[in-house]
């Protein structure tokens, strides 16, 4: 656990640095969290399974397939969205084609940084897929990432990380749900003995 | 919807039943379906949040029924039939099975909520339960809830409000 939270760490450390550049303030990032958990509480952490959030999620592709999601609440999207590019979105409502795809591009600047800081620290090929964005009930997001993980059980591992700018309440979190086969991989890509399997 | 009536909560893969008063609810579907079955002389409700089509692909050590659509359709049954439900008067209807993300490519999981409903469709049809109403497709999530005193289904969706049916 404590490697896969290192991982997670450093994956995070230069996603934060890459966001802090984009907005040129500093931008502080919590300890990750790496844990087992029930389907049923992954969307309590983002606020409950009908809690509307808006997504990116990147399939991950390569020797340790697994699926990335960048979720932020409307108003931290918003924010990022006039801050970033000057964009105005309406304050109610959804964001409109442009707004969404300057959104998507954010989240893929992110979580290619996220993603490449993992692959030179495991030395495993990680690449991400073009990103999908959806504004929904946190549940029906997150139970997508989940659908790998059901035909093995109730739980899924993940990594979760949350950044916070300055007095923003959390500013985005990620959390990778690497498929279940990918764990072993990453362990023993890092020299650390795997019991099972 | 009525706030002070008792609520029954279906977690994901998972089922339950409700009887007389009160509503029972699943949040949160994407592309997993919420089945319902429905005993009107009996204000019988049951309903399961199903996550995967089949228990073919299972490589889980104790079988959890309420996630596949094969086998959580027929446990669902058993179920309402023991508290004296008929099978002639179960009705059933669904939600969810959307594709919350759309891009090309990567195979079947991409479809997975599509082929929720249709495996769905077919464990009825093999059951001789009737379907009599769906909402299921698109790219939203969707929070169902079934009245037991009535046997309407709302269906609530962040794009398009309440629906019931």
């Amino acid at each position: 656990m404590d490697v896969l939270r290192e991982v997670g760490n450093i994956g995070a450390g230069n996603a934060a640095t890459a966001l802090s550049r984009l907005l040129n303030k500093p931008v502080d990032m919590a300890v990750p969290k790496v844990q087992l958990l029930p389907f049923e509480e992954i969307s309590e952490m983002v606020g409950g399974a009908e809690q509307i959030v808006i997504a990116i999620f990147l399939r991950v592709e390569g020797d340790a397939p697994g699926n990335l999601f960048f979720i932020l609440s409307p108003d931290a999207a918003k924010g990022l969205l006039k801050r970033l590019v000057g964009m105005h979105p309406e304050t109610d409502g959804f964001l409109n084609e442009m707004e969404q795809s300057a959104l998507c591009e954010i989240g893929n600047i992110l979580a290619g940084s996220y993603l490449s800081s993992l692959a030179d620290f495991t030395k495993l090929a990680m690449s991400p897929t073009v990103p999908a964005l959806a504004m929904d009930m946190a549940g029906a997001i997150l139970s997508y990432g989940l659908l790998q993980f059901g035909q093995m059980g109730d739980d899924a591992l993940l990594i979760d990380t949350t950044f916070l700018e300055g007095n923003h309440e959390v500013e985005g979190q990620f959390f990778l749900i690497p498929d279940p086969d990918s764990f072993a991989k990453i362990f023993r890509s890092l020299g650390v003995p795997v019991d099972h399997d | 919807m009525i706030e002070e009536q008792s609520v029954v909560k279906v977690g994901m893969a998972d089922l339950n039943v409700i009887q007389h008063s009160g509503v029972i609810r699943t949040v949160g579907l994407g592309s997993c379906v919420g089945l319902t079955m429905y005993d009107s002389q009996l204000n019988l409700a049951g309903m399961a949040h199903v996550m995967l089509p089949s228990s073919d692909i299972a490589r889980e050590g104790q079988l959890n029924t309420a996630k596949y659509a094969d086998t959580a359709l027929p446990a669902l049954l058993d179920k309402l039939l023991q508290l004296g439900a008929s099978p002639s008067r179960i009705v059933a209807k669904m939600a969810g099975g959307s594709q919350m993300f759309a891009f090309a490519g990567t195979g079947d999981t991409m479809r997975i909520g599509p082929r929720n409903v249709e495996s769905c469709k077919l464990k009825l049809a093999e059951l001789h339960i009737p379907l009599i109403a769906e909402d299921t497709g698109g790219n939203y999530g969707r929070t169902i809830e079934m009245d037991a005193s009535t046997g309407i289904l709302y269906i609530r969706s962040v794009q398009t409000g309440v629906k019931e049916m």
